[in-house]
Order: structure tokens, then sequence, then C-alpha cells
């Protein structure tokens, strides 16, 4: 059983709602190393998607998340717009026009998302950005699980401790590399972000 | 003739709004515009609004842009890759402010689209103190002219002399070197022009070599024999 439109519409209405109850936690996290506006710029954007999607579902998988990505490209404002939105562009890219999505799609389009965001932001493993909890999500993703849920479920797992990996870290890409040694020490705001919604995405999977 | 057009992409609406000002007035005939803020007037980078404004810059010429810090070259990047045709705008790395003024006034000379970005590349670090431009090296066979003016005109090479002096260079097809003293300068930089610090009564040196040589020497003569239109 495959991953249709309406489920991938649903898990992307699940990462809206934890998007907006994280909304505090993560303007306070970007607000320690970066510009603070992380928590408002995506809560706007996946509201704007939230809007988009109550007005009509599209037909694919990959016609949704391309509903995403250009929201989030003209709403988000900060860099997690022209991320997220690069990452759900070339998902959408990876996945054709696919009716339903099994664990293999999925992990296409997961290794899509990863390349579209290192091809936009030049950041590698270790310079404590989302690139260092969206690695290792995708490496396990790989590891030859037998249903989506377990695919997601994998990839949030590595999620979280790649994003516990950014702690220590200096980081040496974006607003918080202008701190220099004074933003180790603290979760990076982005490798949060895509730990929630990797982990919304297995939790909806989960229960469906 | 089309010129080349500019886009300043910029978090800020009123920093955008500012940069575009001081390109402006260095190249008025040069479409600048500002992409800056999000759609709902707060800090943040717009993809459509970049979009927009590279469709008033580029009136078939193409456009440069560029822009202020990490994501809005993110922005800016994403907005040139949806244009129908991705190569008609140049996507620069260089400081917003200079870089903007180097460029709207290559743009203004009429320089092609990578000219324009070369010189806001080059603008980089054009400022006071910046190292000085290597003299080119006459080659047998390369026709060149040198020609010694005394600043007769206010300002001496300060801003708007120092605009038309660089415009001039951008129009001829010749390597243009402006020397004072033991200090030099790419003519064709209008920061670098102007970090001479050439005044009224110093006498500049100014050696050119290309095909347009001699025509790029006598414009400059008689660009400083009209007092830089004063």
């Amino acid at each position: 059983m495959g991953c249709t439109a309406d489920d991938v519409a649903k898990a992307v209405r699940a990462v809206a709602a934890v998007v907006a109850e994280h909304r505090v936690e993560l303007i306070q996290l970007d607000r320690a190393i970066g510009d603070g506006d992380h928590g408002e710029n995506l809560d706007r954007g996946f509201k704007a998607v939230v809007s988009k999607l109550d007005e009509s579902t599209p037909d694919t998988p990959a016609a949704v998340l391309k509903l995403v990505a250009t929201t989030l490209i003209s709403k988000v404002g900060g860099a997690a717009g022209p991320l997220y939105g690069t990452a759900f562009l070339r998902a959408a890219t990876a996945l054709g026009d696919a009716p339903e999505l099994g664990p293999a799609e999925v992990v296409t389009a997961l290794e899509a998302a990863l390349g579209g965001v290192v091809a936009r932001g030049k950041a590698e493993v270790g310079d404590k950005t989302m690139v260092d909890a969206l690695v290792p999500a995708v490496n396990a993703a790989k590891a030859g699980h037998d249903t989506v849920a377990a695919v997601l479920a994998a990839a949030a797992d590595a999620a979280v401790a790649g994003a516990e990996s950014t702690v220590p870290l200096v980081a040496r890409k974006g607003r918080a590399s202008y701190l220099g040694e004074r933003s180790a020490d603290h979760l990076d705001p982005g490798a949060r972000s895509t730990t929630l919604l990797l982990r919304s995405f297995a939790d909806t999977a989960a229960g469906s | 003739m089309t010129l080349v057009g500019l886009v300043v992409v910029s978090h800020s609406a009123r920093l955008a709004d500012g940069v575009v000002e001081v390109a402006a007035q260095m190249a008025p005939d040069v479409t600048v515009a500002a992409a800056g803020g999000t759609a709902d007037g707060g800090i943040g980078t717009d993809a459509d609004a970049v979009i927009a404004a590279i469709e008033r810059a580029d009136g078939g010429t193409g456009a440069v842009l560029l822009y202020d810090l990490g994501s809005a070259r993110m922005v800016a990047e994403l907005a040139v890759e949806t244009l129908s045709d991705p190569d008609s705008a140049l996507l620069v790395d260089a400081p917003l402010v200079e870089g903007a003024v180097a460029a709207a006034v290559a743009a203004q000379g009429g320089a092609d689209l990578a000219a324009v970005a070369r010189a806001a590349r080059g603008a980089a670090g054009g400022g006071p103190g910046a190292p000085a431009a290597a003299e080119p090296v006459v080659s047998p066979g390369v026709p060149h002219a040198r020609v010694a003016i005394r600043l007769a005109n206010e300002v001496g090479l300060h801003a708007r002399p120092a605009a038309l002096l660089a415009r001039t260079v951008s129009a001829v097809d010749a390597q243009v070197t402006v020397r004072l003293g033991d200090a030099t300068a790419d003519g064709a930089s209008v920061l670098a022009v102007m970090a001479l610090g050439a005044r009224r009564g110093d006498e500049i040196e100014v050696s050119a070599m290309g095909p347009d040589a001699g025509e790029a020497v006598r414009r400059i003569e008689e660009l400083a024999a009209r007092d830089f239109d004063e």
C-alpha cells in the first residue's frame, strides 16, 4: 500500500501543525545564534501551504510537494525558503508522475531533497546547518526498509542524533557563522526544524 | 542601444532602495531595480519580487544581480533559475554598494552582461588602499597610446568625473590605466580611479593598450579639456 496525493497532503498539514506548535522554540533557537526569524518564517510558509491545500489538492504526490516548494519559496523570506523550497522541488521532480509512493520512492525523494539543499546552501556535514540532520537521515532511510513508515522512522531517528551533533559545533555557514566560536553550545535551528519535519512525516506514516 | 540592467537584492527594502539611489546617481540611463524585503514589508527576501525586478531591469541585454547576505543569494539564484532564459541574468558575488556602483557605471558605458558582472566583481576592495592595478605590459603589434593630462576641473577625478572617465573606457576596446605619481588604477573601475585621489592641478598619465588605444586616449583628453563637463 503506497502513499497517494491525499496521504502526502495530510502529512504536509500535520507538518504545518507541528511547525506552528514549535514556532516559539525555533524562534528562540534562532535568536541565540541567528536572526531569530526561523520559527516565524517557517510558520508563515506552512500556513500559506495549508491555505493552498484548502483550495485544492493536487493529483499526484509530486504535485503536492511542488505546491509546498513554490509556496515556501515565495512566502518564507529567510534562508529556510530557498532551502526547504529547493528540497521539496527536487523531491517532486525525482518522483515524476508516480500516483503512489512506496518505500523506494520515499528514499528517492529524500535523496533528491538532500541534493537540493546541498546544491542551494553549499553546506557540508559539520557546518552546523540542516545538512547535519539531513545527511544521516538519508543514510538511515536507505538501509533497506520495507515500509514507508519504517523509512521515515529511521530517517527521523537519525535526524535527531544528527541535529544533536550540531550543539558543540562552530557554525561555518549561514548567519550563525558570523558569531564564530560563540555559535558553539547551541542547537542549530535549521537542523532542529529538519528533525521536526521528518518526525512529523514519520508519525503520519505510522498512523495511516 | 539597450543597456544592461541591475537588480539589488536585499533583506531590507530601504537598504535596496538606498543602494539603487547611489548607483543610479552615477548611471542615469541604467535601470537599477530594487528587490528588498518581504511582500508584507518585513525583513527578508522575496523570490517573486526578485523575478519582477529582473523583468524590469532586463531591457533585452540582460541584468546583473547583486545581493546583501547569504539567503538573499539563495533566493536570487532560485529566481534566476526560474527565468525562461536563465543566461539572461548573472548573479555576482561582490560588495553590495561598491559592486552596484561599479556595475552601474560599466553598464552606462555600454558594457555587455559579462563585462558589467566583471566590473562588479572587480569592485571588491576597490576603494582607497586597494592594490594598484598592474600597468598593461606593452606587447609588440598591439596598439598603445599614452598621454599626460593636467587636471584643470574643480573637483579632480572625484565621483562624477571618475564615472565619466570609466564610462569612456568601457565604451572602447582598450585596456586603460590611469597613473598619479606611484599609484595606478584600472581606468574601467570608477572606484579605483576615485581612490587615486587626483585633484585639480595634479598631472595624471593615461595609458591605453588595445585596438582602440588611440581613441581611448583621445576621448579622455577631450573629456579633461571640457573639464569633465562640470
